[in-house]
């Protein structure tokens, strides 16, 4: 599949640190996994980098303050995802240098593989690629899975961002520098990076920081979409294809977002944990694109005032690209660890057409990465039979939105794949619950 | 073809259904199990919707329930009074009585008065539209009106009324539950229709924010709690809620205070002020 890019308008532009808000907003839930438990209490004073919310449990990390400030509130707050979320709210202080507090920053290599693994966690790490799945979970894996091989993806095939590209082009060292710490942690010796040939300043950089005494190369990917998600980026790298429900330490190896692995390499080389990412604020809808290195929890607003603004005819805001994104109903919303970009489009963009019926041309199968059958399950989603789509491999489905983007129905089938796996998680916790009751009739009993 | 060939073949099909018919009528003396036929004749006077509101995996397990007497005809809510009598006289058992219950909307925000902060375009369905940035609803508890509910009842007791709520009819409505199961936002309850205290409210926000999204929010100013009989209500997490424990304390003066409406007293179905103020409107 081969949308347009459109990465032109920010492509050459280098990342620009943004000026500090007034204000940021840090929701305690930002990760895949628990949410984040709250130490911070109204009207405290907090320094850049200070912990706020600690790490609950393994499958969880903490939230540190991303700007120097007074906590203001504490309560609800409009979350990406469209609810409304706990959250902690800082007013900014206007004319704090927001320097961090002075820290003392190990040397990695003298660090077990353990030792690595909770820093990475306590820096409140996750995949900076979307997902925001905790960093530090795929710096461990089960002691029985043989990783042999790190991989590095620097695909950015969603249209419009431009965040990877620029953090490759601009910090290759880091990228570099993270790499290592994360092969160290994992025990490999071999790390390839994956970038799309559509970057070849980016490719050009990163070779030219390629150390000599570690086996890490750089491959250039063809242009098509999905090549960054998971297990495209492993079968194009490797030609390992990851069986249907594994994972890709099944097959030996471990993904992981080029920014993260920065990220990484900055917690080694300063010691402040995950407190801000380079965000790509873009669109037909943007008076100025830009590259913006901003603060974890600016919100929407501030982000795009620092851009210039929007124009006059915006019709819809995405976090993440047009591909997987969701869109925005409050500029209130702050951008959080997992948001990659913002796109602003504009009615002749964001256009929607009348679905209609299904002609059987069968796009939306050539389209599918993993071999699924979405006209099937699309007919399947519309009748409710969620037991039926989960028969058809619903679970391998990743939402990557090909078949919606070739559909020439404009049959929205990713949104109604998205519906039909919520349907079937409540399904189960539905049976789950039920379960669970019995078993208490049965003990009364 | 050889007169021999056909009478060997009729021979040999005839032995075989002669053998099968036996045996199986033999493994039906042998293995027969006895069972109630009253079963199947409640069975046959029972509504067969197999809804399951009454707690069983359906109607037939519910007629099996019925005579072995652990349960009473009025345990079906779908029957009427006169279906009730049926089967209580077939039975030669008291019909029993239930309390009716009905099922509850835990919002009240129509398009009247819930403000949106944006307009979302899509599949039209609630569980869909609640998985792109909410809705585009203000309040993000609320009801998003697309409906899901009123597809998922079989009775037909749910309807949705000029301001996008959906408006339960307590005839009809017969307790089954699929609206709980069907409202993305869990904002339907299943009470009892003596229950006539409610918050018509989800929203965990407080005081301004609350109203500035839905001019009939709970605020969490607690004047309900103060007016009503000591633990019937309290304030829990920005929100009103009523013991229901102790329902038997409720009074219609509990309501007089509240400065949104957030909390009513129900005489009969939900909404039926507001959808005489659209009315006017029009």
């Amino acid at each position: 599949m081969h949308p347009p890019e459109l990465k032109q308008l920010t492509a050459t532009q280098k990342i620009r640190r943004m000026p500090f808000p007034s204000e940021v907003v840090l929701p305690l839930r930002q990760h895949a996994g628990k949410p984040a438990r709250l130490l911070a209490s109204r009207g405290d004073h907090v320094e850049r980098g200070d912990l706020l919310a600690a790490a609950d449990g393994f499958m969880s990390v903490p939230i540190h303050a991303s700007a120097s400030g007074r906590i203001a509130e504490l309560g609800w707050w409009p979350h990406p995802d469209g609810s409304m979320a706990e959250a902690v709210r800082i007013t900014v202080d206007r004319f704090s240098a927001q320097l961090p507090r002075p820290r003392m920053v190990p040397h990695w290599e003298g660090l077990s593989k353990e030792q690595v693994v909770n820093a990475v966690q306590q820096a409140g790490i996750v995949g900076l690629g979307g997902a925001a799945f905790p960093a530090h979970v795929k710096l461990l894996p089960p002691k029985d899975a043989k990783i042999e091989l790190l991989l590095l993806n620097g695909a950015e095939c969603e249209p419009y961002l431009t965040t990877d590209h620029r953090l490759m082009a601009e910090q290759p060292e880091r990228v570099i520098y993270g790499a290592r710490i994360m092969m160290h942690a994992l025990g490999v010796t071999r790390c390839v990076i994956g970038i799309e040939r559509n970057k070849p300043d980016a490719i050009e950089a990163i070779r030219g920081a390629l150390p000599s005494d570690a086996d890490i190369t750089v491959q250039p990917l063809t242009v098509k979409y999905p090549q960054g998600a998971e297990k495209m980026l492993i079968k194009a790298l490797t030609g390992r294809e990851v069986p249907s429900g594994k994972l890709p330490l099944n097959v030996g190896v471990i993904v992981q977002n080029v920014g993260t692995v920065a990220t990484i390499g900055e917690v080694f080389e300063t010691g402040l944990p995950l407190v801000e990412r380079v965000v790509t604020i873009t669109g037909p809808g943007v008076r100025k694109p830009s590259n913006l290195l901003m603060p974890i929890g600016t919100r929407l607003r501030d982000a795009l005032d620092a851009c210039g603004g929007l124009t006059a005819d915006v019709s819809e805001i995405i976090f993440g690209g047009p591909m997987m994104g969701g869109a925005v109903s409050d500029l209130d919303t702050p951008i959080i660890k997992g948001i990659t970009g913002v796109v602003a489009l504009t009615p002749d963009v964001a256009r929607t057409e009348p679905t209609l019926p299904c002609i059987r041309c069968g796009r939306c199968l050539d389209s599918c990465p993993v071999f699924l059958n979405p006209s099937q399950l699309g007919l399947l989603a519309q009748a409710g039979r969620y037991e039926e789509m989960e028969a058809l491999h619903l679970a391998d489905c990743m939402l990557c939105g090909s078949c919606s983007y070739v559909c020439p129905s404009n049959i929205p089938l990713s949104q109604m794949f998205a519906l039909g796996k919520a349907g079937l998680r409540k399904q189960k916790v539905k049976a789950a619950a039920e379960a669970a009751a019995a078993v208490l009739k049965v003990g009364a009993a | 073809m050889s007169p021999l060939l056909v009478f060997t073949a009729v021979l040999t099909l005839g032995g075989l259904c002669l053998f099968f018919g036996v045996t199986i009528s033999l493994a039906l003396k042998k293995l027969y199990v006895w069972e109630d036929p009253r079963i199947d004749g409640v069975a046959a006077l029972l509504p067969n919707a197999n809804c399951g509101a009454c707690g069983f995996a359906g109607c037939r397990a519910f007629a099996e329930a019925a005579v072995h007497g652990h349960v009473a005809p009025a345990g079906c809510t779908v029957m009427s009074d006169d279906m009730r009598a049926d089967v209580a006289d077939y039975l030669g058992v008291h019909a029993g009585s239930t309390d009716k219950r009905v099922a509850r909307l835990l919002c009240a925000g129509g398009t009247d008065v819930a403000r949106r902060k944006a307009d979302y375009v899509g599949i039209e369905s609630c569980a869909a539209a609640v998985a792109v940035g909410g809705g585009g609803k203000g309040c993000a508890w609320g009801c998003l009106g697309f409906g899901d509910c009123a597809v998922s009842c079989d009775f037909d007791a749910l309807h949705m009324n000029a301001n996008g709520l959906p408006v339960v009819d307590i005839d009809k409505c017969i307790a089954c539950g699929d609206c709980v199961d069907a409202c993305p936002l869990d904002l339907f309850t299943i009470m009892p229709l003596t229950h006539k205290l409610i918050v018509q409210c989800k929203n965990l926000l407080e005081g301004e924010a609350a109203t500035e999204v839905c001019t009939v929010a709970c605020n969490a100013c607690g004047r309900c709690v103060q007016d009503a009989q000591p633990g019937l209500i309290q304030i829990r997490r920005g929100l009103a809620v009523i013991d229901y424990e102790k329902i038997a304390l409720a009074e219609i003066g509990a309501i007089g205070r509240c400065p949104t409406g957030a909390i009513v007293w129900l005489e009969g179905a939900q909404f039926e002020a507001s959808e005489e103020r659209a009315a006017v409107a029009v």
